[in-house]
C-alpha cells in the first residue's frame, strides 16, 4: 500500500516536473491575437467602425469590447474568417454584405471643391479645384469616407461590376441535405 | 431563319451535361432483389412468424425514418423512396432469430434508422453501420429473445403455424409457442458445450446437435440458413458492380484462414473452415453488410484492409470472446477505424507520390 | 472497348456512349456566309486583343482586325471580307451570360482574301520565325484550350522538348471536328506537326487517336507513312484520354509532376486541328478565320461538322443543322466539359469544337441526393484524387482542407460528377471553391495594396506638415531678422 503510494506520487512528481520543463522548451511564441486581427482587415483606417483606425479596431476586437462584425467594409467574410480566429459562433446571414462596393463621381453634379479627396484614406480620388474629380478603381476600399463630405452629393457607392474574368461559380444548393 | 427559342437556365448548369449513374434507388433495389431468394428461403424454412417479424420490422424502420425527416423539414416520401430505410430494416430482420416477438424488430426497426442513421445526419452520415448498431443494442438489451433459435419448421409442414397463428405467436399472444421448438444454432451450440467442457468433436456428434448441411435446414437466424443462397446473391451484385470483390473476399478470407489453420492444430476446440463460412452471418456480413458504401473505407486498398479486419476480429470473437457470434461487433469496431484508414490510405495522385508531394523532375522515366 | 483493355488499361476515367456517329460520318459541309459575323476580340488565353480597325472601315478576309496585346495574346482577323459595322459587346459563350467586346462586321458576300505572298519554305526558316508567323497568324491550342500556339513553341524550344504529341483524342462524346481534320485533311495534318516539330527541335512526333477513329487512324497512317519520324498511335478509348498528362503517360509513360508543366518531362502536346492551322499558316500565309465545328444531339436534324468562319453565331450554326425540336440544353464544346450557353446568340470562337443541342432525355442526371459515399468518384478520377472528401469540404465552406485533398490537381474533367449515383455536380464544387479562393487571393492583394497606400498617404501628410513647418519657421526667422535689422539702424541714430 505505501509502496504503491509512494510510487504514484514519485511518477506524478516526475512527469509533472518533465511536463513543465517541455512547456518551457518548446514554447512557441505566437503572433499577439490584435496584430493577427490587423493583418486580416482591410488597412484602410476609414474610420466607419467608430474606433481610431484598423489598429484600434483590432484591439477592440481582440479584448472583446467590439464584434467580430465591427468592420462593414471587410463585410461576411472578414466577419467570418475573425469569428474562426476567436473561436466565436457567428450567424453568416444576419451580416450585412453588400458586396465589395466601389465609389463613383457624378460627373455632371461634381463641383471641384476637392473636400472628398482630402479625406480618402487611400488617396484614391484624382482632383483638384475646379476640376471634375475621379475614383481611380483599383485604389479604393469602399469605406465611404468620400460620401459623407461631399456638400453635392455627387458621390455614391456602387457595386463592382463583375467580369468575365472574376465571375465565380455560385456554390451548388443542396437539395435538402 | 432563327431556331424556335428554347427555356433559358435560369442559374448556369454546371458540366458534365451527362449521366453515367443509375442513382441511389437503383442500387438499393439491386440489393434488396440479391437479398430475394434467401428471405423467401428464410420465409419458407421459419413459416409465417418470421414474414411477420420481417415486415413489422421493415415498417418500423421506415415509419422513424420518415418521422425523423418530417421533424428535420425534408420531405419524408421523396426521400424514403430511395429505400434505404427498407434495406436497413430488411438488412435487420435477417440477422434477427425468426420467432422474436415483434417488439424485438420494432425497437430494432426504430434504433436502427432513428439512433444509427437520421441522428448522424441522414444518409452518408453515420459512422456506424445502422443494422449492426440496432442488431448489439438488442442482443445487450435482449439477450434471451435475442438467442432463442427454432429449429425450422416449413411452412405447410406439420406444426407450422397459419397466417393468423404466426401472427398471433410474433404478437406474443401465444406464449410457450416457442419453446416447444426451440433449438441451438451451430456457434451458439459450439460455444456452451466448449464452456461446459465438451470438446467439439463429441458435442456435434450427438443427435440433438444442429447439423451443418449446405442445405440450409438448421436453426439460425433469417440470413444464417440460406447461406449459399446469400453468398448467391452476392455475387450477382459484384458481377453488376454494385459492391467490389475486396471487402467480401478479405472478411472470407479472414475468417477462413485462421479457422483453417486453427482447426488443422486443434480439431477439438475450433470448427473448420467451411463452418465458419457457412454458419451465423458471415455471409450475409460478408456480402451485404460490411459492404455497405457509407460506413466503409473509400479506397479499394483500404477495403481489404477493412474486410481482413471484419474477418479477423469475428473469428476472434467467435472463437475466444463471450458471444458465439461475432459479426456485428466486428462490423461496428472496424467501423470505428474506418475515418484513420481512409486518413492514412490515400490513392496517388498524378504527378505526385504517395506522401503527396510533387515527383521529381528526374524521376520520370 | 475490347476485353484485353477492361483488364490491362487504364482504370481511371470513364467510357460513356461516344455518340459520335452519325454525325462523324456526314459529309463536311461548310456553312453558308451570315450576314454578321460577331468577332471576339478574347479567343485565348492572355490579354485581349485590341481593334486596330475603326467602324465604317472596309476589311478584306484575313486582315488583321485586333493586334495580341502583351506577351500572352493573340491577333484576330477578318473571317470575311466586309464592313466593320460597330465594335460592341455580344454576349460571351460563357455560363455567366455576361457580355464581351467583339467587332461586329457586315459580310459583302464576296470572301476576298487580302493579298499575301505565302512564306517560302517553313523548313528553310529559323524557329524564331516559324514561331512569329504562327503568332501572326493568330493559332491558339483549337483543342478548346486556346493557349496561344507560338509562346508553346518558343517554351518547347527553351526547354528542349524532345517529343511532339499530337493529339487526335477527341475522347469527349458526341465530337468529331478533330475526326473530320484528320480524315479530310490528314496531308495538312501531318505537314503541319512537322512544321511544329521543327520550330520547337523535337526528335520524334507520337500521334495519339483513340481507337473509336479508324478512318482517321487509316488517313493518318497513310499520311504520316513518308515520315520516319512521325508514329501514329491508336490509344484506347477512355475518357479523359485526350487531357495532356493522361495522353502523356499513355504515349510515352511519363508522369508529369504535379508543379510541373510537360515542356519539362520533354512533351510538348498540341491538338490536330492547331497542326492542320499552324500549316494553312505557313504553307499558304492564312491566318486563323474559320474552323470546323461538330453540330450534333439529339435535338437536331441533320448532326454533321460544319467548316464556319469564326463569329458566326451559334443560332445560324443551329438552323444549318436543323432544330427538330427545342433543345433542354445547348452546349460549347462537349457534353462533359462544355460550357452551358444561356441562349444561340453566342459567336463561335476559336475554341469551340462543338456546338450541342441536347434533349431532356440526353442532358439527364440521376436526382439529386446526399453523398452516399460509394466511393465511385474516388475509382473514376484519372488524376487519383478523392473528389467526395473535397466537395464534402467544400460544402461546409472549408476551402483549405479541400485544398489539401487536392483541389489544386483537378483538371475538372468531369468523371467523378458523370459517376455519382446521388447527381452530386461535382464539379461545380470544384469551380465555385477555385473561384472563391481566386477571390479571396485578390482581395488579399487588394488589402495590401490598400495598407501601402493609406501608409504613403500617412507619410505624404506628415511631409506636408513638416515642410508647412519648415515653412512658417523661416518665415518666422526672416521676419524676425528683418525687424532686427530695421530696429538695428535706429538704435544707431539713437545711440
Amino acid at each position: 500500500m505505501l509502496m504503491a503510494l509512494l510510487s504514484l506520487a514519485c511518477l506524478g512528481t516526475l512527469l509533472g516536473l518533465a511536463l513543465g520543463a517541455a512547456a518551457k522548451k518548446f514554447h512557441v511564441e505566437a503572433d499577439p491575437l490584435a496584430g493577427r486581427i490587423e493583418s486580416l482587415m482591410p488597412g484602410s483606417n476609414c474610420g466607419q467602425c467608430g474606433y481610431p483606425g484598423c489598429p484600434g479596431a483590432a484591439a477592440a476586437i481582440a479584448t472583446g469590447s467590439a464584434p467580430v462584425t465591427a468592420c462593414p467594409p471587410g463585410g461576411r467574410t472578414l466577419a467570418q474568417a475573425l469569428a474562426e480566429m476567436l473561436g466565436v459562433t457567428l450567424d453568416p446571414a444576419a451580416v450585412a454584405d453588400a458586396g465589395p462596393q466601389v465609389a463613383n463621381v457624378a460627373e455632371e453634379i461634381c463641383i471641384g471643391c476637392c473636400r472628398c479627396l482630402k479625406v480618402c484614406p487611400t488617396d484614391a480620388i484624382l482632383g483638384a479645384a475646379k476640376q471634375i474629380h475621379n475614383v481611380m478603381r483599383e485604389a479604393c476600399t469602399g469605406c465611404g469616407s468620400c460620401v459623407e463630405r461631399c456638400p453635392t452629393e455627387a458621390l455614391r457607392m456602387q457595386p463592382v461590376p463583375v467580369t468575365l474574368q472574376h465571375w465565380v461559380w455560385p456554390k451548388p444548393a443542396t437539395a435538402a441535405a | 431563319m432563327k431556331p424556335a427559342a428554347f427555356p433559358a437556365p435560369a442559374l448556369a448548369v454546371a458540366a458534365p451535361h451527362v449521366g453515367g449513374a443509375a442513382g441511389v434507388a437503383h442500387v438499393m433495389t439491386w440489393v434488396m432483389l440479391a437479398l430475394a431468394p434467401a428471405t423467401l428461403f428464410g420465409f419458407w424454412l421459419y413459416g409465417w412468424p418470421a414474414v411477420h417479424l420481417w415486415w413489422i420490422t421493415v415498417l418500423f424502420a421506415a415509419t422513424g425514418e420518415g418521422i425523423c425527416l418530417r421533424l428535420a423539414g425534408r420531405p419524408a416520401l421523396v426521400t424514403l423512396r430511395d429505400g434505404s430505410a427498407v434495406l436497413t430494416g430488411w438488412l435487420l430482420a435477417l440477422s434477427l432469430p425468426p420467432w422474436a416477438p415483434w417488439w424485438i424488430g420494432a425497437c430494432g426497426g426504430l434504433f436502427a434508422t432513428v439512433i444509427a442513421k437520421q441522428v448522424f445526419g441522414g444518409l452518408g452520415q453515420n459512422l456506424f453501420n445502422p443494422a449492426m448498431v440496432a442488431r448489439v443494442a438488442l442482443l445487450i438489451s435482449f439477450p434471451v429473445p435475442m438467442t432463442l433459435w427454432v429449429a425450422p419448421l416449413p411452412l405447410g409442414s406439420a406444426g407450422a403455424p397459419g397466417f393468423v397463428a404466426g401472427l398471433q405467436l410474433t404478437l406474443g399472444a401465444l406464449p410457450g409457442a416457442l419453446d416447444a421448438v426451440a433449438s441451438a444454432s451451430v456457434l451458439g451450440h459450439a460455444k456452451t458445450e466448449l464452456a461446459r467442457g465438451v470438446d467439439l468433436l463429441q458435442a456435434f456428434a450427438v443427435p440433438s446437435a444442429p447439423t451443418f448441411g449446405l442445405d440450409g435446414m438448421r436453426a439460425g437466424s433469417l440470413g444464417e440458413s440460406a447461406s449459399l443462397l446469400i453468398a448467391g446473391g452476392g455475387l450477382v451484385l459484384l458481377a453488376r458492380g454494385i459492391i467490389g470483390w475486396q471487402i467480401p473476399l478479405a472478411m472470407l478470407a479472414g475468417i477462413a484462414l485462421p479457422a483453417a489453420a486453427l482447426h488443422a492444430l486443434d480439431p477439438a476446440r475450433h470448427l473448420d473452415a467451411a463452418s465458419h463460412l457457412l454458419a451465423g452471418g458471415t455471409m450475409l456480413g460478408a456480402f451485404f453488410i460490411a459492404t455497405d458504401y457509407v460506413t466503409s473505407p473509400n479506397t479499394r486498398t483500404g477495403q481489404l484492409l477493412f474486410g481482413a479486419g471484419v474477418g479477423l476480429l469475428t473469428f476472434v470473437i467467435r472463437s475466444w470472446g463471450g458471444y458465439p457470434e461475432g459479426v456485428a461487433f466486428a462490423v461496428l469496431l472496424m467501423n470505428a477505424l474506418v475515418p484513420v484508414i481512409d486518413r492514412y490510405l490515400r490513392p496517388r495522385a498524378h504527378g505526385r507520390d504517395r506522401r503527396g508531394r510533387p515527383l521529381d523532375i528526374a524521376q520520370r522515366p | 472497348m475490347g476485353v484485353l483493355d477492361r483488364f490491362f488499361g487504364p482504370s481511371w476515367g470513364v467510357h460513356p456512349d461516344d455518340r459520335k456517329r452519325p454525325a462523324a460520318d456526314a459529309p463536311l459541309r461548310r456553312l453558308p456566309l451570315p450576314e454578321r459575323l460577331y468577332v471576339p476580340l478574347q479567343q485565348h488565353v492572355g490579354g485581349a486583343a485590341r481593334p486596330v480597325v475603326l467602324a465604317g472601315q472596309k476589311v478584306l478576309k484575313g486582315q488583321l482586325i485586333a493586334e495580341a496585346q502583351g506577351g500572352i495574346s493573340a491577333p484576330v482577323h477578318a473571317p470575311t471580307s466586309g464592313r466593320v459595322l460597330a465594335i460592341g459587346e455580344i454576349t460571351a459563350p460563357h455560363p455567366s451570360g455576361l457580355t464581351q467586346a467583339a467587332i461586329i462586321l457586315a459580310s459583302d458576300g464576296e470572301e476576298r482574301w487580302i493579298d499575301a505572298e505565302p512564306p517560302g519554305d517553313p523548313f528553310a526558316l529559323p524557329a524564331e520565325e516559324i514561331a512569329r508567323l504562327t503568332a501572326a497568324a493568330g493559332v491558339v491550342g483549337l483543342g478548346g484550350a486556346t493557349f496561344p500556339a507560338a509562346v508553346k513553341f518558343n517554351l518547347g524550344r527553351r526547354l528542349k522538348v524532345d517529343t511532339l504529341i499530337v493529339n487526335g483524342g477527341e475522347c469527349e462524346p458526341y465530337l468529331s471536328a478533330d475526326d473530320a481534320v484528320m480524315r479530310h485533311r490528314a496531308a495538312e495534318v501531318v505537314d503541319g506537326l512537322r512544321i511544329v516539330m521543327h520550330a520547337i527541335g523535337a526528335r520524334q512526333a507520337l500521334v495519339g487517336i483513340e481507337d473509336n477513329k479508324p478512318e482517321a487512324l487509316a488517313a493518318m497512317r497513310a499520311a504520316a507513312a513518308p515520315h520516319g519520324d512521325v508514329a501514329i498511335r491508336a490509344v484506347p478509348a477512355r475518357y479523359p484520354m485526350g487531357s495532356d498528362k493522361q495522353l502523356i503517360q499513355v504515349l510515352t509513360g511519363r508522369e508529369v509532376p504535379a508543379d510541373a508543366r510537360a515542356a519539362e518531362v520533354g512533351v510538348l502536346v498540341h491538338n490536330v486541328s492547331t497542326c492542320a492551322a499552324v500549316h494553312r499558316a505557313l504553307r499558304r500565309g492564312e491566318p486563323l478565320v474559320e474552323r470546323i465545328v461538330t453540330l450534333n444531339g439529339g435535338a437536331l436534324r441533320a448532326p454533321g461538322n460544319l467548316v464556319a468562319p469564326l463569329g458566326a453565331l451559334v443560332a445560324d450554326l443551329l438552323a444549318c443543322a436543323g432544330m427538330a425540336e427545342p433543345p433542354a440544353r445547348l452546349i460549347l464544346g462537349g457534353p462533359m466539359m462544355g460550357t452551358p450557353l444561356p441562349h444561340a446568340d453566342v459567336p463561335l470562337v476559336k475554341g469551340a469544337s462543338g456546338i450541342l443541342a441536347l434533349t431532356a432525355a440526353e442532358a439527364a442526371r440521376p436526382p439529386e441526393g446526399p453523398c452516399i459515399r460509394c466511393g465511385s468518384c474516388t475509382r473514376a478520377c484519372p488524376m487519383g484524387l478523392l473528389p467526395l472528401e473535397m466537395a464534402g469540404r467544400i460544402r461546409a465552406g472549408d476551402l483549405a482542407g479541400a485544398t489539401g485533398f487536392g483541389l489544386s490537381d483537378c483538371i475538372s474533367c468531369g468523371c467523378c460528377a458523370y459517376v455519382c449515383p446521388s447527381g452530386i455536380p461535382l464539379v461545380q464544387y470544384f469551380s465555385h471553391a477555385r473561384g472563391e479562393l481566386a477571390a479571396a487571393e485578390r482581395a488579399r492583394l487588394r488589402g495590401d495594396a490598400a495598407r501601402r497606400l493609406a501608409e504613403q498617404r500617412r507619410q505624404r501628410l506628415e511631409r506636408e506638415a513638416r515642410e508647412k513647418a519648415a515653412a512658417a519657421a523661416r518665415r518666422k526667422a526672416e521676419r524676425d531678422a528683418a525687424k532686427a535689422r530695421a530696429s538695428a539702424p535706429a538704435e544707431a541714430v539713437s545711440g
